[in-house]
């Protein structure tokens, strides 16, 4: 696979404060790929993100983005990226497809035009295209003003996408948004992914959207503390068991002891699975049981473990 | 070619921002209608007789450059405050030149000064400022390069703030002063002696004589009310153009991104 992120030992520390913002972290984010920067706040991710789009200066390490060095070819960085910020950067005085035009000519893909009937043809049927899978080819020409929280997300991601970057970054894009302006975003993001093949880096503290993801790094105070896919962080991390229980809890305890299972707890008795089925252990006991629960772990558990750990 | 129709976007879209904001176009008018109308007004008949020359007209010469200057100014110190929350995080990873972000914002502010500026003039006619087609056509390249000064003004003032907090704290010290020492209200010469010295460095005194040198031209008043030779303003603003464009862009940038 071809890497279209590439962070070594990267390191940010704001003037005047006594710690590093990002402490020596290193990834790379593959051609194609979703990536999770995970973490809660404070932990380096707006940081991390400002310094890949470039309007942040790192204090040390390497970067590239879609082959280009960061620092020597910033231009060309930002021509491969598309970028929607934490807070809503789109001009409420302007209409939506106003904001998205002036991102196309900014971006150098046409000449100035005052309005959007002297654009090329190329140009309308871009935006057309980009609304409708969207869903906001109603609202294209209503002011900003009037969207809300949600569409003014969508009409985002039309923006960032109408340069086609290689790269897609995301800084915590639904913070604010009700659960089914979240659901909604999520749906039309995983079309734009499937058209266009666009690499999506993400940064979020909702553990449900990093478990989507092909890949997770978990930070927190600027160092990586996990990094893999979403299965491998919790297989590392937190192991799967089974709570069971029985009237015969004395009986219950001897048979475990001598089947040799590790188990603990005076009420319902935990039993690590270490690698065995649950089904394998309930079978070899014969103490009568009067509850069962098994327990996997959600990437929840494993990023509270991990982040509670420090 | 990419950075010229930045420059025009960046510009045009300052210009509709302010066409569609009815609020503020109405309290732009209000301050210099405040200037002329009142205390221009009230001196004139006061100590009018007095100084040899019509005071309502050198006032009114005095807010016109004073509007066109602080207006622009004032727009690019918005900066700041656009680039946290608005379509400015937008501009500035767009990949073009950052001088042409600059220019554009500048450019911008200008279009939006200007017709406060003609709702100045169409205000000072109104009360009786001998205004003439003539008059009008010498003062318009001036209004141009007055507008592109305030903005290189503002600029470097920008470049050196942090915050917004800090820009509002720091502004209205910044161009207080200069309403009386460029001269706006009564002549720079009738300053006292030390006044004068400061005066020499008010960026905003040599936008208001140069405008005086385009509107008294022929004049028999204009001895009275013009201080420098209309090169030597230009040469001063020329020059302070060149150094707060420069500088200013450059620390702007570097206290953008090295924070």
């Amino acid at each position: 696979m071809e890497p279209v992120i590439s962070v070594q030992h990267l390191v940010k520390r704001y003037k005047g404060a006594d710690r590093n913002a990002v402490d020596d972290i290193s990834f790379t984010v593959f051609h194609g790929q979703f990536f999770a920067l995970l973490g809660p706040n404070g932990a380096g991710k707006t940081t991390t993100v400002s310094i890949l789009t470039t309007t942040l200066a790192p204090t040390s390490g390497q970067v590239t983005v879609a082959g280009y060095d960061l620092q020597k070819e910033a231009s060309a960085v930002r021509h491969s990226s598309g970028i929607i910020f934490q807070t809503p950067s789109l001009d409420l005085n302007l209409t939506a497809e106003e904001n998205v035009r002036f991102h196309a000519i900014l971006y150098g893909l046409y000449r100035f035009r005052p309005t959007f009937a002297s654009m090329p043809q190329a140009y309308k049927k871009q935006v057309e295209q980009l609304a409708a899978v969207v869903g906001i080819e109603q609202d294209i020409f209503k002011p900003v003003r009037t969207f809300s929280g949600g569409m003014k997300r969508k009409l985002e991601i039309v923006r960032s996408l109408i340069h086609t970057p290689k790269v897609l970054f995301l800084d915590e894009p639904t913070a604010g948004l009700d659960p089914a302006s979240r659901r909604n975003l999520w749906a039309y993001l995983t079309g734009v992914r499937q058209e266009y093949g666009t690499t999506v880096f993400l940064t979020t503290h909702y553990l449900d959207e990093a478990e989507q993801s092909d890949a997770v790094c978990i930070i927190n105070k600027g160092k990586i503390v996990a990094s893999g896919t979403p299965e491998q962080i919790k297989r590392a991390l937190i192991e799967d068991y089974l709570l069971i229980t029985s009237n015969d809890h004395q009986a219950l305890c001897l048979e475990l002891e001598r089947l040799g299972l590790s188990f603990s707890g005076i009420g319902p008795v935990k039993i690590n699975l270490n690698g065995h089925t649950a089904h394998e252990i309930l079978r070899s006991i014969s103490t009568p049981l009067t509850g069962v629960t098994t327990h996997t772990p959600t990437l929840e558990d494993a990023y509270l473990e991990i982040v509670g750990k420090e | 070619m990419n950075n010229l129709n930045a420059i025009l976007t960046i510009a045009y879209r300052d210009f509709l921002k302010f066409v569609r904001d009815r609020a503020r176009l109405v309290s732009t008018f209000i301050f210099p209608v405040l200037f002329i109308g009142i205390l221009g007004g009230s001196m004139q008949s006061s100590f009018g007789a007095q100084s040899g020359f019509d005071l309502l007209t050198f006032v009114f010469t005095g807010v016109l450059a004073q509007t066109l200057f602080s207006s622009t100014a004032q727009g690019i110190i918005s900066l700041i405050e656009d680039r946290e929350n608005d379509f400015s995080q937008e501009i500035f990873v767009a990949p073009v030149s950052r001088y042409a972000i600059i220019l554009g914002k500048i450019l911008g502010e200008s279009l939006v000064a200007f017709p406060q500026g003609a709702g100045i003039i169409l205000f000072g006619w109104l009360v009786g400022v001998p205004i003439s087609m003539p008059r009008i056509l010498a003062m318009a390249p001036i209004a141009i390069v007055i507008c592109f000064f305030g903005g290189a003004f503002g600029l470097i003032v920008l470049a050196n703030l942090s915050s917004q907090r800090a820009a509002n704290q720091v502004f209205p010290f910044l161009m207080l002063p200069q309403y009386f020492l460029a001269g706006i209200f009564t002549p720079v010469t009738t300053l006292p002696a030390y006044l004068k010295v400061i005066a020499l460095v008010t960026p905003m005194r040599y936008a208001v004589d140069l405008l005086r040198n385009a509107f008294y031209a022929g004049s028999g008043q204009y001895d009275r009310v013009v201080a420098e030779d209309a090169v030597v303003n230009m040469a001063v603003l020329g020059a302070a153009f060149a150094v707060f464009l420069l500088f200013g862009t450059v620390l702007f940038v570097r206290r953008e991104r090295n924070r």
